[in-house]
Formats: structure tokens, C-alpha cells, sequence
């Protein structure tokens, strides 16, 4: 057997990808599940936090800038590990996708709070003085005039930022979760074949793909005319 | 406080601090009904702090204000509500980019004074027509010359018929050739009756419109009269050295 048959029996063995393929299938869709649950809530709560943040109130304030600067300095697969292995000795156990999910969740809350603030702070004060002058109050004003301007400056990051938070999917295959990578390294111990791996890293090109292109299109859709 | 001698803006011994800096130094301004008042003076001198604090969008550190008969540093001042009297147009226009200009218009028609959707915009598109842009209702403020940018703000703020127009340097931020329309938007509005405070360098606009010129300096009011006083045979010292460094270009 040549080196280059060898190569290609490891990753690319027809039997075995189609033994595999229906776990990968499956933990495409778990994958997807999981990704949409996080974007979903954790920019939700990013989102909320921001506009607390923008309240002004001080001691509140101080609370979210730990609870972000936490998120953002801890690993994502620390804080998955922390509250699958961790919660259960203080007798609150989660299964692994509720971990990693909320554990996600937590990290791109933290990250779309920073990123929705300094868009709300980016916008410029004469567009609260031309609101408030024509007797629009604060709540009004944030949101008919400064948070819609901050959230379409801030899309680009956004989207790069949920994007590469929602790529730690892959971090659940560590608890458990039998989701792109999880079912993938299942079929490598199972079958002493690196092709389930091949399969997996294709899955997550399809699934990405689109996501980032989608990217693309949102950023330029939600640009206004200018 | 009732408003006397059908003075609609009465301010009395303005104070303003930004921190160490002493900006307003005890001023005191009437304006009249119908009044068109223009205030000069050296960048630096407190004009446009002042008119800031006729709307309170600052805070004086004391004195009293009064518009159209309401107390603005009133606590018990409902001042969302006051602020609806007080129209204000900005150097930089500040129009909302996500907005079209009969959006822009519109916006406080209907958060502020509670019109339907349908009434909102027809009382948005009366006050385009009336700064000649009807035809640019559903154009951004982005796809706009700055000129036309501007009068859709004077637009935003006449929408609400306000009692009194305040204007902080409305032509600064234009192109030579962009100032005119805007002039001309202000002109209607000074013939149509409209009460107003005007913060410019426009001496021409000035001569031609103004009843009273004000020249600040240094946080303080200087000299006041009428503009061919002012223009034409200032008495203070301050005030001629600033007209001769004005009118010389």
C-alpha cells in the first residue's frame, strides 16, 4: 500500500463514511439546535445588559462589567467544564447540552454586551439632544432613535463575534454531547478511522459557510442609504 | 411666573459651570413675542451654552428661566412637555440617518404628542412643504444636500408649533452656496410670526431680519440693540474690535 493510499484509506474511506454519515447527519442538526438556543438567548442578553448599562445607574453598572469582563476573560471550555462537572456538587446537575449551552450563552452574552455598547456609545450625543429637544424622553429616544443606529453599526462585529462563539459547539463534544465533533469522535473510536473526522470537519463547512456568507448579506442589508 | 410685557423666553442671572470653567456669568435675556433675537460673539463666549439652557438641554448652575410662562428649572416641570414649545436647530443638523425625512418629522408627532400614524405624517409632510422639501419626504437625510438636511430639521422642530425657534449656528457647518436655502427657510419663519433666538454669524441675515442683536463675551452679555446700533456705531470697546474683525472679510 502506497503512502498516498494509506492517506487516502484514513480520511477518506468509503465504507466507513457511510457507516458514519447518519451520526454525523444527526449531530449536524444537535449542532444546529444547540447554535440557534445560544444565539438566541446570548445575544438576547447581551442586548439587555447594554441597554441596563445604559440606565446609568452605578452600582448596576459595576455588577455588568464583572459579569462581562468574567465571561470574556474566562475559556468557554472552562466555564462548560465548571458547570458540568462543578454544578453537580452543589447538587444542581445539567445535562451536557444544557451546559453548554448556558456556558455559551454566558460567553456571548458578555461579548454582544460590549459590542452593543460601544455602539450605543458610538452614536453621536447631538442625536440625543436633536431627540430630546423636540420633547422625546429617555426611553423613547434610546429606543426609536440611539439603539436602532447602534445595533446596525454594530452588526459586522456582531455577526464575527457570534460566529466564532457559535464554532465552540464543538466544545459540547468534551460533555458529552454527540453533536458535529462528539459524533465524529465517536466514529473514529468506534471504526479506528480518522474518515468520521472528515465527514465532521465537512459538516461544519456547511453549516458555516452559509452562516458567514449570510453574514455578508445582513451587514450590507441592514447598512442604511446613504 | 407669568410672562410680562408678552416676553416669551425671560432668563435672569444665568450661571453657568463646566467644572472649573465659569461659561455663563450672570445673564439675563428677554425675548418678545414675534421677537427675532440674534446673539454674537467670540466662540468661547457663552452664546451658545446659553441657548442651550433655554431648553435646558444644560443645566444652568442658578438663575431662573421662564418660556412661554413655564418655569424650565422647575423640578415639578413636566420638561418633555416644555421642551414641545422650544424648537431647536443644531450646527450639525443631527437628523436621524435611519429615518426618511418625513420619519424624522414625523418621530415626535407621534411619540410625543400622540398622533395616529396617518395624522403623524400629515402634519410632518405640511411642515416639509413649508421648507419647500414636500418633494424630498421619503429621501434619507444621507441622500440630501446639507442644506436640505437642515431645513428638514427646521421642519422637525416646527412640526410640534412651537412658541419661540432657537437656532445654535444653523449655517456654520454649510457650504457657501448651501446657505442660502436655509436663510430663506428662516426668513418665512421670521415673516410668518414666529418668536426666535438665533446663534450666527450671518451679519447679512442679521441687518436684514434681526430685531435686536446681543454680543457676548466672556460669559457675559455686552452690549444689546437694535442691528444697525450694534453694526453700525457700537459703544463698547470689546464690541467694535469684534464687528471690525467680522466685517472685515
Amino acid at each position: 500500500m502506497s503512502n498516498w493510499d494509506r492517506f487516502l484509506d484514513s480520511f477518506f474511506n468509503a465504507r466507513v463514511a457511510a457507516e458514519y454519515l447518519p451520526k454525523i447527519i444527526e449531530g449536524f442538526w444537535l449542532t444546529i439546535l444547540l447554535a440557534l438556543c445560544i444565539i438566541l438567548t446570548g445575544v438576547a442578553a447581551g442586548l439587555a445588559l447594554a441597554v441596563l448599562r445604559s440606565l446609568g445607574i452605578r452600582v448596576l453598572n459595576w455588577a455588568i462589567i464583572f459579569l462581562v469582563d468574567l465571561f470574556r476573560a474566562l475559556p468557554p471550555l472552562v466555564v462548560i467544564a465548571l458547570l458540568y462537572f462543578g454544578l453537580p456538587a452543589a447538587g444542581l446537575s445539567l445535562s451536557g447540552f444544557a451546559a453548554a449551552w448556558l456556558s455559551l450563552s454566558l460567553v456571548l452574552m458578555a461579548f454582544t454586551e460590549e459590542i452593543f455598547w460601544a455602539g450605543i456609545t458610538a452614536v453621536p450625543k447631538g442625536q440625543w439632544e436633536a431627540a430630546r429637544s423636540t420633547g422625546l424622553g429617555f426611553l423613547d429616544t434610546f429606543g426609536m432613535v440611539v439603539l436602532p443606529q447602534a445595533v446596525r453599526m454594530v452588526i459586522p462585529p456582531l455577526t464575527n463575534r457570534t460566529i466564532a462563539i457559535t464554532k465552540g459547539t464543538a466544545l459540547a463534544s468534551v460533555v458529552a454531547v454527540q453533536e458535529i465533533l462528539g459524533a465524529a469522535q465517536a466514529g473514529v473510536s468506534f471504526s479506528f478511522n480518522p474518515t468520521p473526522l472528515t465527514l465532521g470537519a465537512l459538516a461544519y463547512l456547511v453549516l458555516f459557510l452559509p452562516v458567514v456568507i449570510l453574514g455578508r448579506w445582513v451587514e450590507t442589508r441592514f447598512a442604511w442609504k446613504r | 411666573m407669568p410672562a410680562r410685557n408678552g416676553a416669551i423666553v425671560e432668563a435672569r442671572g444665568i450661571h453657568k459651570h463646566f467644572g472649573a470653567l465659569h461659561v455663563l456669568k450672570g445673564v439675563d435675556l428677554t425675548v418678545r413675542e414675534r421677537e427675532l433675537v440674534f446673539v454674537i460673539g467670540p466662540s468661547g463666549s457663552g452664546k451658545s451654552t446659553l441657548l442651550r439652557c433655554l431648553n435646558r438641554l444644560e443645566e444652568p448652575s442658578s438663575g431662573a428661566i421662564t418660556v412661554d410662562g413655564i418655569d424650565m428649572l422647575d423640578r415639578r416641570t413636566d420638561i418633555n412637555k416644555a421642551r414641545q414649545r422650544i424648537g431647536m436647530v443644531f450646527q450639525s443638523f443631527n437628523l436621524y440617518p435611519h429615518m426618511t425625512a418625513l420619519g424624522n418629522v414625523a418621530l415626535a408627532l407621534r411619540r410625543v404628542q400622540g398622533l395616529p400614524r396617518a395624522a403623524a405624517e400629515a402634519g410632518a409632510r405640511q411642515a416639509l412643504e413649508r421648507v419647500h422639501l414636500a418633494d424630498r419626504a421619503g429621501h434619507y437625510p444621507g441622500q440630501l444636500s446639507g442644506g436640505q438636511q437642515q431645513r428638514v430639521a427646521i421642519a422637525r422642530a416646527i412640526a410640534l408649533e412651537p412658541r419661540v425657534m432657537l437656532f445654535d449656528e444653523p449655517t456654520s457647518s454649510l457650504d457657501p452656496e448651501l446657505v442660502g436655502g436655509v436663510l430663506a427657510a428662516m426668513r418665512e419663519l421670521r415673516e410668518s410670526g414666529m418668536t426666535m433666538v438665533v446663534v450666527s454669524h450671518e451679519m447679512g441675515f442679521a441687518r436684514a431680519a434681526a430685531d435686536r442683536v446681543v454680543f457676548m463675551d466672556a460669559g457675559r452679555i455686552v452690549e444689546e440693540g437694535p442691528p444697525e446700533a450694534i453694526f453700525g456705531n457700537p459703544q463698547q470697546e470689546r464690541t467694535r474690535a469684534f464687528i471690525g474683525q467680522i466685517t472685515r472679510h
